[in-house]
């Protein structure tokens, strides 16, 4: 045992004991205490394996930049992943696991990985596993170096709440600088907001003896009340992780294991960014072993846990603030020897556990070795803002320069390392004002880079970096410090090079001979910790991001046993009955033909377009003509890109001179609206042409069969039905019971057909006249009897190329005299090319079962197959009794032409025909 | 999250918004001839422009369009203005 607990000191309450496993044992730690603190304190010093090399991993430091211990922690049947040791708060009853460690992170058996280190160099894995594909390696590769596991199970209730806020003056981190800044600006009637990561404030706070005359924990009270009192708010557990275009900063609050992290999105007037400095690591030998630590993690372990991290420890330092660190270690007990290394390489000796640090020859025994080689400022969140790091040569590190105006950086994190400067910083620029000078100077010397020694040198303790991978790196020319990252991995770990980063620059400077700021930096990227993806969706998943559109028809659907599901945004009958799929399907679609159906269409596009300009703009945003449609006119027609390639299908009736209805398809009705608003306000006189979309304003429902007309005629509307009074393809309104009622004669099966629109509040009405005449249809018999007619889908008989041409619908390309949207697009080389495929039919022999959807229409040249088209749409059909299909295929291949099929290894044959297989003459459309 | 200046609206979230292309494009008189070259710039020849740029947006909420100045490289809202101003001038 190494570490221990003290009587007292901390902020831990010693007076209630908390139980918990590690790796199957039991321990026991106090509130106040993290999983990692109550572990060093029961004498725990190995808690996690390396990535690669499975070497045995301690704590490094105290908070976020621990690098080394990672756990899967569960708590009342919740295991959550990726849980760093060193800023999980322990709660009674967790049971912990070591990542990457098996069967513990003391005893792990991959631990034989680390005799292969010398075929294990940077690269490896992207060097060895190339052949044949790096794909059949990976799943064994990931399973043996991951960081953790997930169940899978999605997690009741673990959604995050979103909330938006703004302040005027946003201070990132509450250690002594954050909270003098916060007061100051509080008290001088500033909304002040301030965040701090830990659950309790104060930072660093705790390492001091005494702040402006007062106990640590008595100033941070004082402080923090005179925050509240002015109406300040100070928000604990929670990290500013990132920050954003137009001054968004996002935090993430914790609130509690096994619950989602709140997302607060602050808008902040002014920033101070008060986020502290960490320990640059002393790169020697062996100093991954557990045991060698960073020293403010040390001080921290022993000021805010009560842990003395070692016995029997030995400091190196190279920085002037060391020393008032060191004493408090001393005055806590530890027996304590400080070693300046001058530029000798030291090397940590150990068995099992650490024992000596040797040095020039010398063993000095220790069970811990404490090094910082200078402070490092945290300037992630600066440098997301847009804000310059600038190398000082003193400080032997970046330091804030140039950056937006909107926030400054403080304390610590700006280079103000001693607290009574740090404070009158803080409450300088907490009101606007300049900077005060600081009383004391800092200085940083840390050792150069030995490179060349055939000891190991570890960089990055996550990810398994070594000074050999990046000299290796250097060997191989990835002199750019943003490749090398890449290729080592350095600094990809989920601490994000926390500690490494500057280790790392500095190995890669004395490679290349350059100093840090030649060699430059990487860039930081959000977020500062990791946060779980929940953060980011919140409660927009499933209905709440995009909700289903609901028929007005529904519960009398319901009613009817209908199938309901998600039909292009909208909950749609499939099919009616409650018995098996096929069988009910196949009944409606014969029924529809023998009789009648009655077929929900409201979700129809009924988007109205008025005003003087109506007719020339609905003529240029259509393919077809419409400046020769007649009122109570109906006409088929095709929405275009500027590409020429068919957006959308719809029937446009134009009610009166300047009024027109364009009825698109049932899916495409935002983008049909949002078209044709583009093309209204950009590019035409938008006071001359008005777009309203009344799709959900009405219910439309469809009659269709043979006895369409017979059925109707049962419900008075004021219209005359008759062949000749109403023909196909136009639109009549009258009365129904007392609402107004538009009629339009349009068909998407080939049948006579009414579609019948009433005000979306009398639609239960009509249903119940129309209904007890025919039975309901639903959408997938609709899909087989418009195929039936080789009527296409846009988007599922069509693909990204096809133009109307291609369709059949070759006339207007020619003929039509206006301009209209995508003309041109029509007549490129690729629109006129000999391999367009065009819309066809397929016919299979006789006894065979319907073509798969998605098969390939296949010839074989030189050896290889070629794709010449495919099956969009099959179905069996009733009234035909045989399968049919649609597709696109190469035009140069014939109706009539036998080709064969591809679909998932197997080959079919079939035969090319007309796409309308039913009804080809169009008899039943106008059957009396 | 960046926040745009609707000209009808005020100040909102960026995902109110959709890009709708840059300002300035007109489309060629395609019932006359209209080139290979003339139709492809029209389509796909963007400036891109490094620093202001002018572009059109659509504020989806309101569904007006109106032009917008930024700075592509600050994310800086340089000014906002109605597109149907400059349709009847
Ligand atoms: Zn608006």
């Amino acid at each position: 045992m190494t570490a221990r607990r003290l009587a007292s000191g901390g902020l831990i309450d010693r007076t209630k004991v908390l139980r918990f496993r590690f790796d199957g044992r039991d321990y026991t730690g106090h509130p106040g205490d993290t999983l990692a603190s109550a572990l060093l304190a029961s004498g725990v010093r190995i808690m996690g394996r390396s990535f690669k090399y499975h070497r045995p991993r301690g704590v490094w430091g105290a908070w976020f930049d621990d690098p080394g211990a990672i756990f899967n922690v569960a708590l009342n049947g919740i295991e959550l992943p990726n849980c760093p040791a060193t800023t999980t708060p322990l709660i009674d009853g967790m049971e912990a696991r070591a990542v990457n460690a098996w069967p513990s992170a003391e005893r792990d058996i991959k631990g034989a990985l680390d005799l292969f280190h010398r075929v294990l160099p940077a690269g490896f894995y992207y060097k060895t596993f190339m052949w044949p594909d790096w794909h059949l390696f990976e799943p064994s590769i990931r399973k043996m170096a991951g960081l953790g596991s997930v169940d899978g199970q999605t997690l009741e209730g673990f959604q995050t709440d979103q909330i938006h806020a703004h302040c005027d003056l946003l201070v990132v981190g509450g250690g002594l600088a954050g909270l003098a800044a916060a007061r100051a600006a509080a008290e001088a009637g500033q909304h002040v907001v301030m965040v701090e990561d830990h659950p309790e404030t104060g930072g660093s706070a705790y390492q001091l003896a005494q702040i402006e005359g007062q106990s640590p924990e008595r100033w941070v009270a004082d402080t923090v009340d005179a925050i509240n009192v002015a109406g300040g708010e100070v928000i604990t557990n929670a990290t500013a992780y990132g920050v954003y275009d137009h001054q968004l900063v996002a935090i993430a609050q914790d609130r509690g294991f096994g619950f989602a992290p709140r997302l607060i999105r602050m808008r902040a007037t002014k920033c101070l960014l008060a986020s502290g400095a960490l320990d640059r690591p002393l790169t020697f030998a062996n100093n991954d072993r557990p045991g060698v630590m960073s020293l403010s993690g040390a001080v921290e372990f022993l000021s805010r846990y009560g842990v003395l991290v070692g016995d029997q420890v030995v400091v190196m330092a190279s920085h002037c603030l060391a020393h008032s660190q060191i004493e408090s270690l001393e005055a806590a007990g530890v027996r304590l020897r400080v070693i300046d290394p001058g530029t000798d390489l030291p090397r940590a000796l150990s068995g099992k556990y650490l024992s000596a640090l040797e040095i020039r020859g010398d063993l000095h025994p220790c069970d811990t070795i404490l090094t910082s080689a200078g402070l490092t400022p945290v300037l992630h969140l600066w440098s997301h803002a847009g804000g310059k790091l600038i190398w000082d040569e003193t400080f032997a590190t970046f330091l804030p320069g140039t950056g937006p105006d909107w926030i400054e950086v403080i304390g610590a994190a700006a280079g103000t390392f001693d607290a009574d400067d740090a404070l009158a910083e803080a409450r300088a620029k907490a009101c606007g004002g300049p900077a005060p000078s600081r009383r004391y100077s800092y200085s940083a010397t840390p050792p150069e880079a030995h490179l060349g020694s055939r000891h190991r040198q570890w960089i990055d303790l996550q990810h398994d970096v070594t000074l050999d991978d990046i000299e290796l790196a250097a060997r191989e020319n990835y002199v750019s410090v943003e490749h090398l990252k890449r290729y080592t991995t350095l600094g990809m770990a989920s601490d994000q090079g926390k500690t490494s980063n500057i280790a790392g620059l500095s190995a890669m400077a004395a490679l290349q001979g350059k100093s840090i700021p030649e060699v430059g930096t990487t860039t930081f990227r959000p977020p500062f910790v990791p946060i779980p993806l929940e953060l980011y969706h919140g409660a927009h998943r499933t209905q709440q991001n995009r909700p289903l559109k609901r028929l007005p028809l529904e519960p009398q659907h319901r009613a009817a046993n209908a199938a309901l599901g998600e039909y292009g945004g909208w909950l749609r009958p499939g099919w009616y009955g409650g018995g098996d799929p096929q069988v009910e399907v196949q009944r409606e679609a014969l029924q529809a033909r023998e009789t009648a159906g009655i077929f929900d269409a409201s979700p129809l596009g009924k988007i109205e377009v008025m005003g003087p300009d109506a007719e020339a703009f609905v003529n240029f945003v259509y393919y077809n003509a419409f400046n020769t449609l007649k009122p109570g006119h109906i006409r088929y027609g095709f929405m275009l890109t500027e590409q020429g390639v068919v957006y959308d299908d719809g029937v446009i009736t134009r009610i009166d001179e300047n009024r027109f209805i364009i009825s698109c398809s049932s899916s495409h009705v935002d983008g049909v609206y949002a078209h044709l608003e583009a093309w209204r306000q950009d590019g035409n006189d938008p006071d001359r042409i008005f777009v309203h979309d009344t799709t959900q304003n009405w219910a439309t429902l469809a009659l269709t069969g043979p006895k369409a007309r017979a059925i109707l005629s049962k419900v008075d509307l004021g219209i005359d039905l008759s062949n000749n009074a109403f023909p196909h393809m136009q639109m009549r309104t009258g009365t129904f019971e007392r609402y107004p009622v538009r009629v339009a004669r349009v068909s998407f099966t080939g049948d006579t057909s009414f579609e019948i629109s009433v005000r979306a509040d009398a639609a239960v009405t009509l249903w119940d006249a129309l209904s007890c005449h025919a039975n309901p249809i639903g959408t997938e018999a609709i899909s087989i009897l418009r195929a039936e007619k080789g009527y296409l889908i846009i988007g599922k008989d069509t693909d990204g190329e096809s133009m109307p041409h291609d369709l059949g619908f070759g006339a207007s390309r020619t003929k039509k005299s206006a301009a209209f949207v995508g003309d041109r697009g029509l007549h490129t080389e690729k629109a006129n090319g000999p391999n367009r495929k065009r819309l066809v039919g397929f016919e299979v022999s006789d006894g065979a079962a319907p073509l798969p959807t998605g098969a390939h229409v296949v010839t074989h040249s030189d050896g290889k197959q070629i794709t010449r088209g495919f099956v969009s749409s099959s179905y069996q059909s009733p009234n035909l009794n045989r399968p049919i299909a649609l597709g696109l295929v190469d035009q140069r291949i014939p109706e009539g032409t036998q080709v064969e099929l591809f679909h998932l290894g197997k080959y079919l044959t079939a035969t090319l025909c007309a796409a309308c297989v039913f009804d080809p003459e169009g008899e039943r459309l106008h059957a009396e | 999250m960046q926040r745009f200046p609707c000209p009808f609206c005020g100040l909102r979230d960026e995902r109110e918004f959709h890009y709708a292309g840059e300002l300035g494009k007109t489309r060629p008189a395609t019932f006359t001839k209209v080139s290979d070259k003339e139709w492809r710039d029209y389509l796909y020849a963007y400036r891109n422009e490094k620093g202001a740029a002018e572009e059109v947006w659509v504020h989806l909420t309101c569904r007006e369009m109106f032009v917008m100045c930024r700075d592509t490289v600050t994310m800086e809202v340089i000014e906002t203005r109605a597109l149907r101003k400059e349709v009847s001038s």
